[in-house]
């Protein structure tokens, strides 16, 4: 199957909730509405022709000018080469909330925890939705465009 | 031991007994070569110096390098700081090679309290000395290890060659002989003059 | 770029390479040929010198001290090389956006071949020292078996995803700069010793990589072209606006590199994918039901870089 044709496919699976897409650009993406990423992903996963069944990365990036945060799930097959799709979703930035992946991904555990951890990305239904990386009583998610550097931690000066 | 320290603490006891014949009432001579006599300071001073028990405490890229001054080529045993211990407790030296987290450095703090008496830190590569390249921008990272302990030879270099880190070592042996045994390592710090508060 | 060597420090060429590819992806540019193959021979010597340091720390956590000792002794002859053409031994910030930054000095791919010469049959050694040691096949064999439904689902990459079984390599199935010119096969574990994608697979996956390397870097040394080293591109580089994820195969497994551009100077967002990340994760999945001094073993087999899992 071509992405064109993954894409069709998909467009056809789920009308309402496809926004956008352009599967013949330098990188292939779609964009979805957060609301049903679990469905879409889960088609496109267990659909055997299309087996996007390696996930890439997720990434979080923060478009504080828009007022919103756009969440990225890169996904890639093993039994066909070519088919790789980038998956957006954008959300709202003050209270950025997603369902979580994890029961199809458990390379997505990890991704969610540190999406949150630097972002701030609420995944709903995760099982473990703590602080991966940076202590748990960090305050603030460093990766937001508008993150002040703190003064101290713990009595330890910044700068 | 070594002869040349045989030769700087009492070069006027020690006579040849290859030149001179044996005169019993001289300790040096009644003995020959075999007795030294040696102030107790300097004498726990090069023990403690010659066997340094370095801790393995690898935290980033500069601990590869940490690894290869241990190993084959540049032999880090030869200086007598190679005996890698897992635990503080077997250990005097810290070599703390590595980017420290604001996360990492309380534990690193706790990992130094737990080491015995005598006790010393080398800073291995700019981000333990000042955050190296995350100095600007790292909003985790700490600006310089010796915010949380004590750190008596710092090693610069991104990171420092296998030759640095034999050079801090030896610089750590002699900074080792020059202190006194009945003064406490820990007293000669003074933790007013360094906290964190003024530090800066 | 100088941060990506910082990353996985094992392996920084290839680091280096991964981010280069993402860039010149957004740019569109050209790169002279005879930068890739400089490329690849480095990214590849970097690969050899990696997986010396990892079998032989495995062989460390293992309880065996020896081994570590031989394969440093082969690794330091590699950093010579290294530093022989780029002055650096561990950060080497080599590859640089639209080529290399320095050519190979007179004679230095001969003192590779050389190098090849003298690597090979070290290969037999850490075999006969530790591959077939009866201690390490008992204490890594059938220890934290990844089946390869686990390892896809986990992400897994690398020799951790080769080691269960699956035939998957970027350099083969998803060729990047010129690694499709070149003739060389995937290993696989196979489970000789017990399961397939025991820890004895994973290791033996990084040796049989290692023989791989050398073919590689034979055929590229024997096919390099004269010519410039580097693409002409603007001292001040804006690349234009978009988005794009490159991966590329480090020691570690896949490696990639997310960058969304605005169009200025400096990246808006930039990501990566650490394949020690995701390796270490599916660490709880693999390790039930295990003894704990097995733990040790199965994190050596994992071979992480905590640089590359925190970043």
């Amino acid at each position: 199957m071509t992405l064109n044709e993954i894409v069709q496919k998909l467009i056809s699976k789920f009308p309402d909730n496809i926004l956008d897409s352009n599967p013949e650009g330098v990188e292939p993406f779609i964009k979805v509405a957060p609301s049903d990423i679990f469905d879409i992903i889960k088609f496109l996963k267990e659909d055997p022709e299309i087996d996007l069944s390696f996930l890439n990365l997720i990434t979080g990036v923060d478009w504080n000018q828009d007022n919103r945060i756009e969440v990225v799930y890169h996904l890639s097959s093993v039994a066909f080469q070519s088919h790789k799709l980038a998956i957006h979703a954008f959300l709202d930035r003050k209270a950025p909330r997603i369902p979580s992946i994890c029961g199809l991904y458990g390379a997505a555990n990890w991704h969610e925890r540190e999406t949150y951890d630097l972002l701030g990305v609420e995944f709903e239904g995760h099982p473990d939705m703590r602080r991966m990386l940076l202590p748990d009583d960090w305050e603030g998610h460093p990766l937001r465009k508008d993150y002040q550097f703190p003064e101290e931690y713990h009595g330890i000066k910044w700068a | 031991m070594s002869d040349s320290h045989n030769e700087n603490s009492n070069k006027e006891n020690l006579t040849n007994p290859m030149t001179k014949s044996a005169n019993p009432n001289i300790p040096g001579e009644r003995y020959g070569n075999q007795v030294i006599l040696t102030t107790l300071n300097d004498f726990f001073s090069w023990a403690k110096a010659s066997s340094i028990w370095p801790m393995q405490f690898g935290l980033a890229c500069c601990a590869i390098e940490m690894m290869a001054t241990a190993a084959t080529g540049f032999d880090m045993d030869r200086f007598g700081a190679a005996v890698f211990r897992s635990s503080p407790r077997q250990s005097d030296l810290m070599i703390v090679a590595g980017t420290v987290t604001f996360k990492m450095g309380e534990r690193i703090k706790r990992l130094y309290e737990q080491m015995p008496e005598p006790k010393y830190v080398l800073a291995m590569g700019g981000c333990a000395i000042n955050g190296g390249p995350y100095s600007l921008y790292g909003y985790h990272v700490v600006k310089g290890v010796d915010r949380y302990i004590p750190v008596d030879i710092f090693v610069p270099g991104c990171p420092p060659r296998p030759e640095q880190l034999l050079e801090g070592i030896i610089k750590l042996q002699e900074l080792i002989r020059q202190k006194e045994l009945l003064k406490r390592e820990s007293m000669i710090y003074d933790p007013k003059r360094n906290s964190p508060k003024t530090n800066q | 770029m100088p941060y990506t060597d910082r990353k996985d420090y094992c392996a920084s060429i290839n680091e280096n390479f991964g981010c280069c590819l993402a860039v010149e992806k957004l740019l569109g540019c050209e790169i002279p040929e005879r930068a890739d193959y400089l490329r690849v021979i480095m990214a590849e010597l970097n690969r050899i010198a990696s997986h010396l340091l990892v079998t032989g720390v495995f062989g460390l956590d293992t309880g065996a001290f020896t081994p570590m000792l031989h394969t440093f002794r082969e690794r330091e002859r590699v950093l010579d090389l290294f530093e022989e053409i780029c002055g650096a031994r561990l950060t080497y910030h080599y590859i640089r956006i639209g080529g290399v930054s320095q050519d190979a000095p007179e004679g230095w791919l001969n003192r590779v071949r050389e190098f090849l010469d003298y690597f090979e049959p070290k290969i037999d050694e850490y075999n006969q020292l530790l591959s077939e040691n009866t201690i390490f096949i008992n204490r890594t064999a059938n220890i934290g078996v990844l089946t390869p439904e686990v390892a896809i689902n986990f992400g897994c990459s690398g020799p951790m995803l080769r080691g269960s079984g699956v035939k998957w390599d970027l350099r083969k199935n998803d060729p990047y700069s010129i690694y499709d010119r070149f003739d060389f096969d995937i290993p696989v574990g196979t489970g000789e010793k017990g399961a397939v994608g025991d820890c004895w697979d994973r290791y033996m996956v990084r040796i049989r990589e290692m023989v791989q390397s050398v073919r590689i870097i034979r055929q590229a040394v024997d096919g390099i072209t004269e010519g410039p080293i580097k693409a002409k591109l603007p001292r001040v580089l804006k690349v234009p606006q978009g988005e794009a994820y490159t991966r590329s195969e480090t020691p570690r497994g896949e490696v990639g590199f997310y960058i969304v551009s605005t169009g200025e100077d400096k990246a808006y967002r930039m990501r990566l994918r650490s394949p020690s990340f995701c390796n270490l994760s599916v660490l709880a999945e693999i390790s039930q039901g295990s003894m704990i001094a097995d733990l040790v073993c199965i994190l050596g087999s994992v071979d992480i870089i905590l640089g590359d899992v925190d970043r």
